[in-house]
């Protein structure tokens, strides 16, 4: 396992809209079955990073390798052992769960029969399995989202990426989302990249990345990143390394 | 829930084929689920053929021209047209689908995918060509009744040129779609693009009577792909092959496809300098 490489590596990634930089040499990794938070307020350039990451757009300087494998050079492999949960929804609402996840499959080049199988263990894993046949129109926001994460699992990813999973959830379905991408590192071993602007979904054994206005401000673990700026909670920690005035009642 | 590892999986042209048929499946279900699309794609070129062909029936005169050899009523003139024109929507439409596809997030998921991505655009474009080709095929069932009878296997060689057709279409309205933002600046595109091509081509007219009228506009519908592509349905209609038709359709779909397919790369298309929905931050 000591070859193992990074889940996702980032490495000098900067990325311009015309004339305004969105993202200065962004580096960093997360490493192979961690839960890693991506944090920072709107318009950190999180949501860049993931249009970077899913190859929304081309990455003009810098290298991002999913499980070693270059985003830009070999994108059919990286993408194939990447999942990913969009801040926006993507189900399509006018076709059922199953199909959603049937088109899914098919788009990863998995069959039919092996589609429904997985669809199947994957929906009762979020006690979702007797809705396979309902429009995805049917489903709460809490339900949509859990279909969602399960659906990013169906090719069987090794690294989870996340952009605000939890954004327009009330407070239980926000746990049961946390809980269950908690769940995959644990159990299954998937590494996660989670972005959020919420310090309340980190614990103290996360490893964290603070991005502020398309900078990378600190990297480690919370509990470190704590100590380090002396905070008392995490929310302060972030006020301490962003700048306390960057954070005013931004969040 | 399983996630073991799993080495990337070679992409066999098995799996190609299970993309495809996923994707073509899909606009399938989408056009299923939009009964009102079907009925509205019908229901225009029946009201040009009943209402506004009665009407012009004595309006306008013919002379015997190819692949006609006889007199034929204005209804069967047009009836190529409005083959075409029922393409026409439907390629306007699966554009108008993929912007919508780009606002509600569905066009990230295709383009995660880990096929190429011109494979995967040309799979939209090809699953957008058989639902419009499923279509001409269900009003041709119903203008059978109206006395639109082109030989019996007119119907078997014009599928080629309704496939062809149909990916140009398909390929001009991906291409356009790229352009627009947002869904609200579609109708404008509509506008400019459906009625000026539908209008400035053969369909309703053929070329020789618009050159009496006005040079001008005879070269403007000369340029245009659309009046090459009703011809090329109108010969293949009748087992024929207009060879000028099909080189000008068979090299507009091709432009027209690489167009799409270079707006839709990231590294080189439009989406990249404009930013994409969603990722303003």
């Amino acid at each position: 396992m000591s070859e193992t490489p990074p889940a996702l590596e980032i490495s000098g990634v900067s990325h311009f809209y015309g004339a305004r930089q969105a993202l200065d040499d962004v580096s960093f990794s997360v490493a192979s079955g961690a839960f890693c938070v991506l944090l920072g307020l709107n318009g950190a350039g999180k949501s860049t990073l993931f249009s970077l990451i899913t190859r929304l757009f081309a990455l003009r300087q810098g290298a991002i390798k999913v499980l070693g494998r270059d985003l830009s050079q070999d994108p059919g492999a990286a993408l194939s052992a990447l999942g990913v949960v969009f801040q926006s929804r993507t189900l399509d609402l006018e076709l059922s769960v199953a199909q959603n996840f049937y088109y899914h499959a098919a788009l990863h080049g998995i069959g039919r029969k092996e589609a429904a199988r997985r669809t199947a263990d994957l929906l009762a894993a979020v006690n979702l399995a007797d809705r396979a046949k309902d429009k995805v129109r049917a489903l709460s926001g809490g339900q949509m989202r859990r279909v969602e994460i399960v659906r990013a699992l169906l090719h069987r990813p090794r690294l989870l990426v996340l952009d605000e999973p939890t954004v327009g959830l009330d407070i239980g379905a926000r746990a049961d989302i946390l809980k269950l991408a908690r769940g995959l590192v644990a159990r299954e071993g998937v590494s996660v990249l989670w972005a959020t602007h919420l310090t309340d979904e980190i614990d103290p054994g996360d490893d964290v990345v603070v991005l502020h206005k398309g900078r990378l401000r600190a990297q480690g673990k919370a509990a470190e990143l704590r100590e380090k700026t002396g905070a008392a909670d995490m929310r302060a920690a972030f006020v301490a390394l962003i700048g306390a005035d960057e954070a005013g009642g931004a969040w | 829930m399983t996630t073991e590892a799993s080495a990337p999986r070679r992409l066999t042209f098995g799996a190609y084929l299970v993309c495809l048929q996923g994707v073509i499946w899909r606009e399938g279900l989408r056009f299923l689920h939009q009964r009102e699309r079907f009925v509205s794609a019908l229901v225009r070129p029946l009201v040009w053929l009943f209402i506004f062909a009665a009407g012009f029936r004595q309006t306008l005169g013919f002379s015997i021209i190819p692949p006609y050899d006889t007199y034929i009523l204005y209804e069967v003139y047009i009836t190529p047209g409005l083959m075409a024109m029922i393409q026409l929507f439907n390629g306007m439409q699966s554009s108008l689908s993929m912007v919508y596809d780009r606002e509600m997030g569905n066009m990230r998921v295709l383009l995660l995918s880990p096929f190429p991505r011109a494979f995967l655009l040309f799979g939209k474009l090809i699953a957008g060509t058989l639902v419009s080709v499923l279509q001409v095929y269900a009003y041709l069932a119903i203008a059978w009744f109206w006395d639109i009878q082109p030989p019996p296997f007119g119907y078997l060689t014009v599928l080629p040129a309704l496939l062809l057709v149909g990916l140009m279409l398909g390929a001009l309205g991906m291409l356009l779609s790229s352009l627009v933002k947002q869904l609200e600046n579609f109708s404008g595109i509509m506008n400019f693009v459906i009625f000026p091509m539908f209008f400035a081509s053969s369909a309703l007219y053929p070329l020789w009577r618009v050159q009496e009228g006005s040079p001008a506009l005879y070269y403007v519908c000369q340029a245009n792909p659309f009046t090459h592509a009703v011809e090329l349905i109108r010969f293949a209609l009748y087992g024929q092959i207009n060879w000028v038709a099909l080189a000008v359709t068979g090299a507009c779909a091709f432009v027209f496809m690489a167009g799409a397919i270079l707006a839709y790369d990231p590294s080189r298309g439009l989406m990249a300098l404009r930013g994409a929905p969603g990722a303003g931050n």
